[in-house]
């Protein structure tokens, strides 16, 4: 366009255009730039969080899943974990009374929930596990043979280590005292030292551990040296890992005592589930 | 300095590294590159955010008040990065959990706000994507190029598959416990850093003194 030109009638500017071609400084355009802002960028966030929470929470519920069928020894690399889960019974257990109680859905009962809801829990004065408040109730999955006999329970443990409480499954025979397995599925120790917790040949060493000792003492440890109960309940702890050793050896003994699932393996072992 | 898109996806990985020259980014570089994986949808991330982040901000520039700028590129970078987070947590969860709170430190990486501030506010969008993306695979390059040393003498392994048998399982590789834990990086990354400027002399810092010589009077 040359300046000799005549210059095109002005059109009378609506608002966007007048507010777009104002100085980005003064007041009035600052406060409604920031809120705009403000509000697509939440609306962008909400709506990335909401449509995709209902995949989040399957990828949570399935890693758990996932995380019970191997403690059980039933994943081979190809399981359909959903298909292989469903073998196992979920039932929500009162701890004190080690018996099940029907309050609360089983498949839908969040253990995490209940151990921080003061109605559903209790704070800890002796706290060996470092959990500060314990749930009353937990869920437990029960495995079955075809005959339809007790194989084994798959019972939560959790308690803290160095840097991170560990949430974990301890799968635990019929005769409720031969440990079958042990795993962790969630936690953030050292990489290398206390997250050798997952190493398949340290979890290996749980198996066939008694828990208690023939006088039927809570013996089962996590140490550097053998117990003097003996080698059947000894598990040898990680090197490099003595604090995270520790957590597991005071998570593992806290759980299994009458505090937590000792009333319930009691009757396990009276052959009463 | 007319520069074409392929040298602003270039430059930023040898000759303007955000991290060996900029030394940017450090952070993160030192906590996820302990397997290559890990480092790799770093990386991507990174580079997404980066990108997106650029170009979202060039677009705004000439409506940004000068006054709230960093303000808003912040709530930019920060709602980018809360949507890659639960991308990721939805798609990729094991890799996730493993990268926990590092996803959303992507916020505080200097690199980002970097590009936006230096880059993105003064030039076009599509300019300032590439360039993010430069930055992004930059940084990225470093982190394969540490998570590759650190997991292959740390584990034994490249990406989860077995390289040197360890000990620990039965082989022969005594691994380096050292290079799993994040001040190894420290380590790595200064090497990388001497062996750039080895190679590019000019990259090397003036001095901000010199001895002088004294005279004789």
């Amino acid at each position: 366009m040359s300046e000799t030109d005549p210059q095109p009638p002005e059109k009378p500017k609506g608002p966007i255009r007048r507010f777009l071609d104002a100085s980005p400084d003064n007041v009035a355009k600052t406060v409604t730039i920031a809120f705009s802002l403000c509000l697509v960028a939440s609306m962008v966030v909400s709506a990335a969080a909401v449509s995709l929470r209902p995949l989040q929470q399957q990828n949570a519920a399935l890693d758990k899943q996932a995380n019970i069928v191997q403690v059980a020894g039933l994943y081979q690399p190809g399981t359909d974990i959903g298909e292989a889960f469903a073998a196992f019974e979920p039932h929500v257990l009162e701890l004190a009374s080690g018996e099940f109680t029907d309050a609360f859905d089983a498949a839908t009962f969040d253990d995490r929930a209940a151990a921080s809801d003061p109605e559903l829990s209790e704070p800890l004065d002796d706290d060996p596990a470092g959990i500060g408040r314990q749930s009353k109730y937990v869920t437990v999955y029960l495995l079955r043979d075809e005959s339809g006999a007790l194989d084994k329970v798959i019972l939560p443990i959790y308690g803290y280590g160095l840097w991170s409480t560990l949430y974990g499954f301890i799968a635990v025979e019929e005769d409720g005292n031969t440990i079958y397995g042990l795993q962790f599925y969630e936690h953030a120790e050292t990489p290398g030292l206390g997250a050798e917790v997952d190493n398949p040949r340290w979890k290996a060493l749980w198996r066939d551990k008694k828990l208690h000792a023939d006088d039927g003492t809570l013996a089962i440890t996590v140490a550097k040296a053998p117990p003097p109960a003996g080698q059947d309940h000894f598990v040898d702890a990680l090197s490099g890992a003595t604090l995270t050793s520790r957590g597991v050896d005071n998570l593992v003994r806290f759980w299994m005592s009458e505090r937590g699932f000792e009333p319930f393996l009691e009757h396990v072992r009276a052959g009463e589930i | 300095m007319a520069q074409t898109y392929r040298d602003m996806l270039v430059d930023p990985m040898v000759d303007n590294n955000p991290i060996t020259l900029q030394v940017l980014g450090i952070c993160s570089a030192l906590a996820v590159t302990s397997s290559l994986q890990v480092a790799a949808v770093m990386a991507i991330a990174v580079t997404a955010v980066t990108g997106f982040s650029s170009m979202f901000i060039s677009v705004l520039r000439s409506q940004i008040p000068s006054s709230i700028r960093i303000i808003v590129q912040m709530i930019v970078i920060a709602s980018l990065v809360i949507v890659v987070d639960q991308v990721l947590k939805a798609y990729a969860y094991e890799i996730s959990k493993t990268l926990s709170v590092f996803v959303g430190l992507i916020i505080t990486n200097c690199i980002v706000m970097g590009r936006a501030e230096a880059y993105a506010m003064k030039n076009p969008p599509i300019a300032s994507f590439v360039d993010g993306v430069g930055n992004g695979l930059g940084y990225g390059l470093i982190l394969m190029m540490v998570g590759f040393i650190r997991e292959l003498f740390g584990s034994g392994s490249l990406f989860g598959v077995t390289i040197l048998e360890t000990v620990n399982n039965g082989g022969w590789y005594v691994p380096n416990g050292l290079l799993l834990l994040p001040p190894s990086a420290f380590f790595v990354i200064g090497l990388l850093i001497w062996g750039f400027r080895t190679w590019k002399p000019e990259q090397v810092e003036e001095r901000e003194y010199r001895i002088q010589t004294v005279e004789a009077h």
